[in-house]
């Protein structure tokens, strides 16, 4: 049975392939890969707009239906139930299981329960693999991903996305440049980890001191609550927001890519460049979870 | 017994059936029982010495449990507080297997995810899974890396 829990199960091949299976589902040269006697269930414990949507959008592309719950509120898990024992009966009902859970691991643990095949579909601040997968999509789709030089901003001590994506880029040779306020640096492990996969790593504490070098500029929500009043967040988020004027002189082809949902940290003014990307980039969920549904339940 | 022995007097008396844990990292004893469950409350008669003199490390740590031998993966948790530990199992005063301790490429239910947002930190029917790397240990579930301090995190 075939799981998709975390992108560091994943090797360079596996990656290429379900990247390429996405690109065909988009160009509609899937026509006779449907699921359409398939059920997934959705189960999401947290709240989801994007996500949950584009699982959804993609199981009805492909023919199949999908059914699920919305919140922990709407399940048994208010009654005390364990995630273990609603998987096991969920995975009676249907063919396969996309979850979002608030505790990391979540998904790996499933994956132990179940008798269907299970989706991460995020896991508190663990992983995002299919998030991960259409990020290396979408560059994929403007730009060959091997040797590039890809920014990460924002919050990346608590990202899970920022995480997730730079371990699958690392299997890629691309140069990685971390730009964090302070106290939201990437965990020394990670780097660490980055760095022994091969990675260069190079960090910075300004995007003004990066952004020339830049092919990919992928930029994460900085949280509100990690910090200690209003005032100090301002002071930070302001300091890290993509404006216009910020722009000139990048390279003709940076790509600006966010996962969304944004809170100020890219100005709207910055929609109306060519390097404005995120768009695309959460339209590109459809063919990536396309991709991932038939996988598991071809 | 030398007459250099009997100036110094015997630290723990022989024991006819048992394990001794001998070459534990000083300092480590009362961690090593803890890890193998046994606590003030159970009934095994026990023998610690700590600190003694040791040529090869210095210093050591002894433990000596009668009337029960540990088995290999008791023994295979001891690695994480003691590499160094050899275990002697005794029956009627005499050495019959010497092992020293290997840490094993999985622990699991011995170690707690010090990440509170971690699913086996919930009412979950899970163990806590570390798979031990050259860096620390690594949870299988919530990718937290224990670097140091692991006798703080045995359950």
């Amino acid at each position: 049975m075939y799981h998709i829990i975390s992108i560091r199960d994943f090797g360079r091949r596996d990656l290429d392939y379900l990247l390429d299976r996405a690109r065909e589902f988009d160009a509609g040269e899937c026509r006779s890969a449907t699921l359409d006697d398939k059920l997934v269930a959705l189960l999401f414990f947290e709240p989801s707009t994007r996500t949950r949507m584009s699982f959804a959008t993609a199981m009805a592309r492909l023919g199949g239906r999908s059914i699920g719950v919305d919140s922990v509120e709407a399940s048994s898990i208010v009654k005390g139930e364990t995630l273990a024992d609603t998987i096991r009966v969920v995975s009676g009902y249907v063919d396969a299981i996309v979850l979002r859970h608030p505790k990391e691991g979540a998904a790996r643990l499933a994956s132990e329960f179940a008798s269907v095949p299970v989706i991460n579909a995020g896991d508190g601040a663990g992983q995002h693999p299919s998030q991960t997968l259409l990020d290396l999509y979408t560059i994929r789709q403007s730009m060959p991903i091997d040797g590039i030089d890809v920014g990460l901003l924002g919050d990346l001590r608590y990202g899970r996305t920022a995480h997730s994506l730079a371990l699958a880029l690392s299997l890629y040779g691309v140069t990685l440049h971390t730009i964090a306020p302070g106290g939201l640096e990437m965990p020394a492990n990670i780097a660490l980890e980055l760095r022994e996969r091969g990675m260069e790593v190079v960090e910075h504490s300004d995007v003004q001191e990066a952004i020339r070098e830049l092919d990919v500029l992928y930029v994460t929500r900085i949280q509100r609550e990690r910090f200690p009043d209003s005032a100090s967040y301002y002071n930070v988020a302001s300091s890290y927001r993509i404006a216009p004027d910020l722009l000139a002189g990048v390279k003709d082809h940076l790509m600006i890519l966010h996962p969304l949902p944004r809170a100020g940290e890219i100005d709207p003014a910055v929609d109306r460049t060519p390097y404005a990307r995120y768009f695309e980039q959460a339209r590109n969920g459809v063919p990536i979870r396309m991709a991932l549904l038939h996988e598991v339940m071809k | 017994m030398s007459r250099k022995d009997r100036s110094r007097g015997l630290l723990v008396s022989p024991i006819k059936n048992g394990t001794v844990i001998d070459h534990i990292t000083a300092g480590e004893a009362l961690n090593v029982l803890r890890i193998l469950g046994i606590t003030g409350s159970t009934q095994e008669c026990l023998s610690i010495a700590t600190n003694v003199e040791s040529k090869r490390m210095g210093k050591k740590d002894i433990v000596k449990i009668e009337n029960r031998e540990l088995r290999t993966e008791e023994v295979d948790r001891i690695a994480l507080l003691a590499p160094q530990a050899k275990i002697n199992i005794i029956r009627d005063y005499r050495v019959v297997e010497k092992k020293g301790v290997e840490i094993p490429k999985i622990l699991k239910g011995v170690v707690r995810c010090p990440n509170p947002g971690c699913i086996t930190n919930t009412n979950e029917p899970v163990e806590s899974t570390f798979e031990v790397l050259p860096k620390g240990l690594h949870c299988l579930y919530c990718d937290w890396l224990i670097k140091d301090d692991i006798a703080n995190h045995i359950i």
